[in-house]
């Protein structure tokens, strides 16, 4: 049995370029993987292995013959909610179960410019509305380290695939903490990009302004391979930016020594696990001991980004998934007595409960009425959420904190209870409403659960973000831990 | 802020989803929760505050008016639940 | 009682673009169902809108037209409905922050005074696709050719008094968007749509009565039938004891009447808010000035022209100004005679006849502007006389050739050989002794006569005035 799984994305590129392995080889062992554990995690909607090893069989002709790129060969898979050309893509969703996109993402034509192989689509919340991958139509993931207890979500399938070695990478989407949370609470890396650093056409809306695209592998070098082919300009989407994108590689060694590290006290408050304090502050010593400075500051509007991300993303979504009615595509009821009866019995059966509460939550707020109240006043306060960042950034240059309050929480214990699900996310959903970048790094562990540390960044500073995480992978292994059952 | 059935029932049509009797009460907790979360925000006040829709305060960019589509209606009906003759069909429509 | 009516419009211009408002798939007209509705248009999931960079200049243009506010900034809006032609589920609309703000055009009422009517305000948006209700096994056919088409939605201040003054408005504002080339104007074609607003009071009050919306009025025709077909109606219903409803009508030209909207009977909550996938557009004055430099002659300026340059009727002014097209026929037709009153009255009489009748537009005449100053050329010059000209025309219209080609093989050419006409003048003299007797003891009302028989002689060719003089002459002898 090969032992590919064990290595990171850079180290397979490096393989594939020497010649050591070929894409086909790899592409196979991955498949086996899937295969072999799969059963267990529920994290693929899809496997698509005839054309992932025909895909890799053109890699490795391109290997063989030059002009390969650093991800050309390279397995990875994407969450269902980047439409990929031909191949189902659900969104987790009942109402998506027969959809097969004729088109690809941009997202995912730019991999597949590359060369990178897609083994297949990952689980995820329903239409990403989720922190723990329950919502799924497709039934929950397991996460990796405890197969009782959640991935996170709403991009758990592909948390957990890459904690478990079944892809050496995968995409996500982060509207609230959909990278970010999984990726703590698998114990992989993730990044949230600055928004409108990735395109965000063809990947299936659910709150527009928050939407966005990123990695999630096992370091920050892997990371920072893989955003620079997501990353970069599109015309297909309006709210994409025009700016010159990096080679993310290349600061990643950058010394780190007066480093200033922000550490709101809103994200060290009673909410936080005792447990999970102790390993962030365990991560910060060390950040210390590599020349970092730690500065306390405050995000003193921090408090109000959850009661204001649930008026926003629902308003946003309620508009945002009225296309899927039963006409053009998707799921439509049997035998509609007329046109009524078919959008409210298409919808009412083709979402799950959690989607129709977050389409009607936004629906009442916009409604004649209430509109001020709500959505303006949402509005207004995610103003004064985005000037804390844009004050703290003038003092420090990341700010520092847990990813998640807590450690991964067992199956079903939150499923019944929105509002506890909704805290959740208490500490990744201001960064989306600022649109900064942030990240989550593997730390170390909480009852042996991963714990991840949340690093934020000003807009556009993903360098900084990769590099910082990166500098602390160097000196430590928490990212190449692997759950014993899938070694 | 509490919402009863006859709220639901009203916001669940508005937004064209068919809930069953029985769900209704859950659906009205949930939602009034849900409110009661959101009611936070009004500790502060944001009086002049500028309302924000976007991260980044950039304009809109122009698309130049040139025709890119060709017809790709058989591609796109292919998921298409009921067409014929290329139009998509739905229960009689009375304007 | 005496009523008044109180009538607001909002029309729906489909701007000229080549591709549509936030995707590149063709605005064509006319082709096969949802050939020309791409991944954007029929709104699959993940797909993003990107605002043509055309439709802002056309609003541009025409807010500058009517003396409008163009804002620096507006935004684009959803407006959240469900319906079959509306594959979003929402339409992408401006609401709080229109891309053109209050302004205004003239028209000119029968009487021949000009009124002011206000413009509220002008937005973009994109336009709906098209149900077909013909019978698909019971159900109704969804076309989304026309989904995406731009439309810079018009609307009017409730300015306007009669149905009348709404057809002058909507004309002045139909040929407005032509002289702006933002439009095609193809009404059968629905380019350019109306909804009439519509109420009526008590003369000499000063509140507005409840209104009611007619919707689906695609000719100048159906406009005035159908507002003075709801003006009635409302007057009828209070006079009755009842009361006008806000409601919804759609307007039925085949049975020329309203009738309420089942679609639109629930009240609407549209739950406008700001559209997240579009950035605000703005529009500053250097760009504004560009717009405005290249901005045509508009009808208004023309007509001013016309009345100061060739001395023209204000009445004529107006007819010949009222589409571009016209105006244009008008100009070469008055270049090449170098008479502007003689072209004027005969673009606006012989032409403009034969146009109405054939219910064809200027731009579908048979005879094109170069041909008809040939034919104008000659009766100025005396060649034939304007008698002879219609009957040239008519030729000419028939495709039978130049004016000077059927002049030279009908023979029409005008006798001025006054030898020539002088023997005509002796024969018909000599063949009436009796009725000349007369007309020399003083019966004038013979003159007609005598010149009538010498036209008649002369087959219609000789010169009239010429006829009438040697007859003058032939008395005095």
């Amino acid at each position: 049995m090969s032992h590919y799984h064990e290595k990171s994305l850079t180290e397979l590129s490096r393989l594939l370029h020497a010649g050591d392995i070929s894409s086909v080889e790899l592409t196979d062992a991955y498949l086996s993987r899937i295969k072999q554990h799969d059963a267990v995690l529920n994290s693929f909607i899809t496997v698509v292995g005839d054309q992932a090893m025909q895909q890799a069989a053109e890699a490795d002709k391109v290997l063989r013959s030059g002009g390969a790129g650093p991800l050309t060969g390279v397995p990875i898979a994407h969450k269902d909610i980047f439409c990929t050309q031909g191949i189902k893509t659900s969104c987790g969703s009942k109402m998506l179960d027969s959809f097969i996109s004729p088109y690809d993402a941009t997202v995912v034509s730019r991999f597949k410019q590359t060369g990178a192989i897609v083994l297949g689509k990952t689980n995820m919340d329903e239409f990403a509305m989720g922190s723990s991958n329950e919502t799924s139509y497709y039934g929950p993931v397991k996460n990796p380290w405890d197969i009782g207890t959640v991935p996170g979500g709403s991009s758990g399938g592909s948390a957990a695939a890459v904690a478990a070695r079944l892809t050496p990478a995968a995409t996500g989407t982060d509207t609230g903490g959909s990278i970010r949370q999984p990726a703590a609470l698998c114990g992989i890396t993730g990044l949230k990009p600055t928004y409108g650093l990735v395109s965000r056409y063809g990947m299936i809306a659910f709150a527009s302004s928050l939407d966005q695209g990123g990695p999630m592998a096992q370091s920050a070098e892997d990371c920072a391979l893989l955003l620079s082919t997501m990353a970069g300009f599109d015309e297909k989407d309006s709210t994409s930016i025009e700016t010159s994108i990096p080679d993310y590689s290349i600061g990643l060694e950058n010394p780190i020594e007066g480093l200033r590290i922000g550490l709101p006290k809103e994200y060290f408050d009673e909410g936080l696990d005792d447990n999970v304090r102790q390993v962030i502050q365990s991560a910060l010593d060390r950040y210390r001991e590599l020349g970092a400075e730690l500065v306390d500051i405050a995000l003193p509007n921090s408090g109000l980004s959850v009661p204001v991300y649930y008026v926003v993303a629902p308003a946003e979504c309620s508009a945002n998934l009225s296309r899927f009615d039963g006409v053009r595509y998707g799921y439509r009821c049997d035998e509609p007595r007329d046109l009524f009866d078919l959008y409210t019995r298409s919808r009412g059966e083709g979402f799950g409960a959690e989607v129709k509460r977050r389409i009607m939550v936004g629906t009442y707020a916009l409604s004649a009425g209430y509109y001020d109240a709500y959505y303006l006043k949402a509005q207004q306060l995610r103003h004064l959420i985005s000037d804390d960042f844009k004050r703290a950034f003038e003092q420090v240059d990341v700010i520092m904190g847990p990813a998640s309050p807590e450690p991964a929480f067992k199956l079903g214990e939150k499923a019944e209870d929105p509002i506890s699900m909704y805290l959740s996310d208490i500490y990744t959903i201001a960064v989306n409403l600022a649109g900064v970048p942030g990240m989550s790094v593997p730390v170390g562990f909480a009852d042996n659960k991963p714990v991840g540390l949340q690093i934020i960044g000003n807009y556009f500073d993903e360098s900084r973000l990769l590099n910082v995480a990166h500098k602390y992978q160097q000196s430590t292994d928490w990212h190449r831990q692997i759950p014993e059952d899938f070694n | 802020m509490s919402l009863d059935a006859n709220d639901i029932k009203a916001i669940a049509k508005l937004a064209r989803l068919k809930i069953d009797e029985a769900d209704v009460p859950g659906y009205a907790t949930n939602l009034s929760n849900i409110l009661d979360l959101v009611e936070h925000m009004n500790s502060v006040d944001t009086e002049g505050v500028v309302p924000m829709s976007h991260p980044l305060d950039v304009a809109q960019r122009l698309r130049e008016d040139i025709v890119t589509e060709t017809n790709q209606r058989d591609e796109l009906q292919k998921n298409a639940p009921a067409v014929q003759d290329g139009l998509y069909l739905v229960p009689r429509v009375i304007e | 009682m005496n009523y008044e009516a109180v009538i607001g419009l909002e029309i729906h211009v489909q701007l000229a673009t080549k591709s549509k408002i936030f995707s590149g798939a063709s605005t064509a007209y006319g082709a096969e169902p949802n050939t020309q509705a791409c991944a954007v248009d029929v709104a699959l999931p993940g797909v993003l809108p990107v605002l043509n960079t055309e439709a802002v200049h056309m609003a541009a243009k025409f807010g500058l037209a009517i003396e409008a506010e163009v804002a620096h900034r507006s935004v684009f809006a959803r407006k959240n409905y469900f319906y079959p032609d509306l594959p979003k589920g929402y339409q992408i609309s401006q609401f709080e922050l229109p891309i053109v703000g209050s302004g205004h055009i003239d028209i000119e009422l029968e009487s021949g005074e000009t009124k002011r009517v206000g413009v509220t305000r002008a937005h973009l948006e994109e336009d709906a696709g098209k149900s077909l209700h013909e019978d698909f096994a019971g159900m109704t056919g969804i076309d989304l050719n026309r989904a995406g088409t731009p439309l810079l939605e018009v609307v009017s201040e409730p300015d306007m008094r009669s149905a009348a003054e709404a057809v002058a408005y909507m004309k002045k504002m139909h040929s407005l968007v032509r002289y702006l080339e933002i439009c095609d104007g193809n009404m059968q074609e629905g380019s350019f749509r109306c909804d009439a607003n519509i109420s009526v009071r008590p003369k000499g009050q000063q509140a507005f009565g409840t209104r009611a919306e007619i919707k689906n009025m695609n000719s100048f025709r159906f406009v005035e039938r159908a507002i003075n077909h709801e003006i009635e109606r409302q007057i009828d219903l209070i006079e009755d004891g009842g009361e006008v409803v806000q409601e919804t009508r759609l307007y039925d030209a085949n049975k020329d009447e309203t009738r309420p909207m089942r679609s639109k009977e629930e009240a609407n909550d549209y739950r406008y808010f700001p559209d997240p996938d579009l950035l605000p557009v703005f529009i500053d004055d250097v760009y504004l000035d560009q717009v405005r430099k290249l901005l045509p002659e508009l009808p208004d300026q023309k007509k001013q022209r016309y009345i100061q340059t060739f001395g023209l009727s204000s009445y004529d002014a107006s007819v010949l100004t009222s589409s571009r097209e016209l105006a244009d026929y008008f100009e070469i037709v008055t270049a090449k005679t170098g008479d502007a009153k003689l072209s004027a009255n005969w673009i606006s009489g012989e032409l403009a006849a034969r146009l109405n009748k054939e219910e064809l537009e200027i731009g579908a005449s048979r005879v094109s502007a170069e041909a008809y100053a040939e034919l104008l050329t000659r009766i100025k010059d005396n060649t034939i006389s304007g008698k002879i000209a219609k009957d040239v025309f008519e030729a000419m219209w028939n495709g039978e050739g130049s004016a000077d080609e059927i002049i030279g093989s009908r023979g029409l050419k005008q006798i001025t050989d006054s030898g020539a006409i002088e023997a005509m003048v002796d024969a018909v003299v000599a063949s009436n002794p009796e009725q000349f007797e007369q007309l020399k003891g003083g019966k004038d009302k013979l003159m007609g006569f005598f010149v009538g028989q010498v036209m008649k002689a002369s087959k219609g060719k000789a010169n009239p005035a010429q006829v009438n003089e040697l007859m003058r002459k032939k008395l005095q002898d």
